[in-house]
């Protein structure tokens, strides 16, 4: 509960309550007042003020077990929920430990907010123990940044933080609160609204573009939608689908937009890119219009540009106007949120009555998926990616919660996880963090506990967070690890058996640790399973436990993720098996 | 001059706070632009400073230079400075070696024709104040290299659009 914390609460000329308090719980009511319910962190000497404070709010406290963790566990409670997540650290290592999961937020376009304390202000730029520049290493990996230098500043800057992180398009925000700030008493004013004037998120599609757009839509033959990380963020599902469907127009998604359009409908192509499906790749290079949505057009989405869909129109939609242009040359830009720009093109369309005809087009995608989709069944000795990855969506409710580690695990669950629901696929796109999927999970959970959480992961990448077991089982998060093991980095020792001539440098792991006894020694549980019925029996029983369970499951270091579409290659240079 | 020669001019209304500075170079940097010059100071306005800067290259950098500086949350207002329609100056001071009587009343002379100020004189040099466009300054600078260029300092241009054309942040 929350003692008594105001004196003699006063309201000002400027409709702003007033309250005399200490820096520490003047962050605390801040973040109160934003709604966070949750702060993921680890205390130390600059910060602790604020963990004091903390004892007396109705604030839950995770204690991560590394601040990356924290961080990651923060960006995946944002993912998860949609609203912003919150993590805290210390001065110096703490603060540069959040470094990797605030880079990961932003290049995913994740809300967080992560406070970080500091060394007190005479001490700033004196080399202090534990002091770190956080403001200056954080600036291109953040939207904004703050360093507090008066406790009266600090409701202002929270609401600003939240703010800005959370709308346009959405990202970190770090604010620095040097330790004397936080212990400093002052009569504090709680603003009750911010204005940025340098910023402004809301943006209403230009109607000229839009009917351009409309145009060029209704007139195309083979026309074909391209939605990106941006439908998840601005809510567009049922706007996307409405448009689908008008349009008779098939959907491919890249990483970060996977699952914003329900990957069981008929014309869903699933992923498209360097590990995109066949359908999606080969079907992009046959489309005459595209409209893009929410994406940025990375590289691993459209292989070489110069030849990604040569013969078609590009329609692009964005938030962020730097998106225009900065990698696809497009021929009608509209600078605005997905959900207003798709559902005003849907509007137009819809009031030109038109009826689209089963199309030749719409018989070539059936025809195509028909084609490319045999199923894959284990001849080996050990169990197939696909066929765990399969097993794993058959068994888990359509509301389940996927995270992903990055390599081949990522990438197979990519090709074969069907996602039905949004926001229940949360993988690290952009940066591409190796650890990322076991502490997102686990923020995910956090924020979705009704549901069972899966992090699909490799050996190599659960190595690098693996210690949060601990924070787990502490904190009675339970949420399923399956490890598709394979002794080795598999994505680098797949590109040295591809394309450095079986050359093997530096790959071998060795199945070290047991992953069993690992889990065990956290007090979570561990499973080892090699055949398919062991496979299922685990999984239905760990999404069901109240204890962190991991499941190893050995794979032949071997396997390949096909199709691949060679760094530096044309989506036509595609590979496959 | 090919097009990726070409200088473009860019008026950006800011923050007047600490960081703000860094925070745009910093995106120059992370972005791979370059600027050629940049110069601040503070507007008539409370709170906030004004930018210029010149960039080199072509269409596609300066659209992507003005997007990038909009993105930044501190920059408020951002604008193209088109060359035919903008004032554009720039000041030097040049310190000038002078050995003896000719070259200082040949200097003198120079000075007046650039309608600049000799504004300290030393027995054996002179610094002369020059202020104008940048192809006027190098021009002079031309001139005083054969009596000896000491030091040489040069603020990098700051520019206004003409007529009742304005950067300016309405209220």
């Amino acid at each position: 509960m929350t003692k008594p914390i105001a004196r003699s609460p006063s309201m000002n000329a400027e409709d702003m309550e007033t309250i005399r308090m200490m820096g520490s719980r003047a962050l605390l009511e801040a973040l109160k007042r934003e709604g966070t319910k949750v702060i993921f962190g680890i205390p130390g000497g600059a910060i602790m003020p604020v963990y004091d404070a903390l004892l007396d709010f109705d604030i839950r406290h995770i204690l991560a077990r590394h601040e990356q963790c924290a961080g990651h566990m923060a960006d995946g409670y944002a993912r998860a929920s949609g609203s912003v997540g919150v993590c805290m650290a210390t001065s110096g290592p703490g603060a540069t430990n959040l470094v990797t999961a605030i880079a990961t937020a932003y290049m995913d376009s994740s809300p967080i907010v992560a406070i970080t304390g500091q060394v007190t202000r005479a001490m700033i730029g004196k080399d202090a123990f534990q002091e770190a520049d956080i403001v200056g290493i954080t600036t291109p990996i953040t939207k904004y940044n703050y360093q507090v230098m008066a406790a009266k500043d600090i409701p202002r800057i929270v609401k600003e933080a939240f703010y800005i992180a959370s709308t346009g398009r959405p990202g970190p925000v770090l604010i620095d609160l040097p330790r004397d700030v936080q212990t400093e008493e002052d009569e504090i004013p709680f603003p009750k609204s911010v204005k940025v004037r340098g910023y402004n998120p809301s943006i209403e599609p230009h109607p000229l573009q839009v009917k351009r757009a409309v145009d060029l839509l209704v007139q195309a033959e083979r026309p074909m939608i391209l939605a990106g990380g941006g439908v998840h963020i601005s809510g567009a599902y049922e706007e996307l689908l409405a448009l689908a469907e008008l349009l008779n127009a098939p959907v491919a998604t890249t990483l970060m937009g996977k699952g914003c359009f329900p990957e069981n409908h008929p014309l869903s192509l699933g992923g498209v890119g360097m590990h995109g499906t066949r359908e999606a790749n080969l079907l992009i290079l046959e489309a005459d219009v595209l409209l893009a949505v929410g994406t940025r057009f990375s590289d691993r989405t459209t292989g070489r540009l110069t030849e990604f869909c040569p013969d078609a129109k590009i329609i692009h939609v964005d938030i962020d106007a730097a998106e225009i242009r900065k990698n696809a040359k497009v021929d009608i830009p509209i600078v605005s949120d997905a959900k207003k720009a798709l559902k005003s093109i849907y509007g137009q369309i819809l009031q030109m009555a038109l009826k689209r005809q089963p199309s030749l087009w719409l018989k070539r995608i059936e025809e195509l998926k028909a084609q490319l989709n045999e199923e894959a069944t284990s001849t080996g000795a050990s169990l197939k990616p696909k066929e765990i990855i399969k097993t794993l969506r058959r068994l888990l409710p359509e509301d389940a919660i996927v995270t992903t580690e990055v390599g081949q695990n990522q990438m197979w669950a990519f090709l074969h996880f069907q996602v039905i629901k949004p926001r229940t696929y949360i993988t690290s796109g952009g940066l591409g963090t190796m650890g990322f999927g076991f502490p997102a999970a686990l923020g995910a959970k956090v924020a979705k506990p009704e549901v069972p959480v899966v992090d699909i992961a490799g050996d190599g990448s659960f190595i690098m967070t693996e210690q949060d077991l601990a924070t787990s089982v502490m904190e009675h998060i339970p949420v399923t690890v399956l490890i598709l093991n394979n002794s080795v980095l598999g994505m680098v020792a797949q590109w040295q058996r591809l394309f450095y001539n079986r050359r093997y440098s530096n790959v071998y792991l060795g199945r070290i640790p047991d992953f069993v006894k690992l889990a065990e020694a956290y007090g979570a549980k561990g499973e080892r399973v090699e055949a398919l019925p062991d496979l299922e029996e685990a999984i239905s029983k760990a999404i069901k436990s109240d204890v962190t369970t991991v499941i190893d499951v050995p794979i032949s270091p071997e396997e390949n993720v096909f199709p691949i579409v060679p760094a530096g290659k044309a989506l036509k240079e595609m590979l496959w098996e | 001059m090919t097009e990726s020669d070409q200088i473009h001019i860019i008026a950006a209304i800011v923050e007047h706070k600490p960081g703000v500075l860094y925070r745009v170079s910093n995106m120059f940097r992370r972005r791979g632009f370059n600027i050629e010059s940049i110069t601040v100071g503070p507007t008539e306005e409370d709170g906030l400073a004004r930018m210029t800067l010149t960039v080199k290259g072509d269409e596609y950098l300066v659209e992507q230079v003005v997007k990038q500086l909009r993105k930044l949350i501190d920059v408020v207002k951002v604008s193209r400075l088109l060359s035919g329609e903008t004032v554009v100056r720039e000041m030097a001071l040049i310190k000038i070696r002078t050995v003896d009587a000719k070259a200082r009343t040949d200097v003198v002379n120079y000075v007046e024709i650039f309608r600049g100020r000799i504004v300290d004189v030393a027995h054996e040099s002179m610094t002369a104040e020059i202020t104008g466009t940048p192809d006027k300054i190098d021009a002079f600078i031309e001139l005083m290299r054969p009596f000896g260029i000491l030091e040489d300092a040069r603020t990098g241009i700051t520019a206004l659009s003409r007529g009742l054309k304005s950067v300016k942040v309405e209220a």
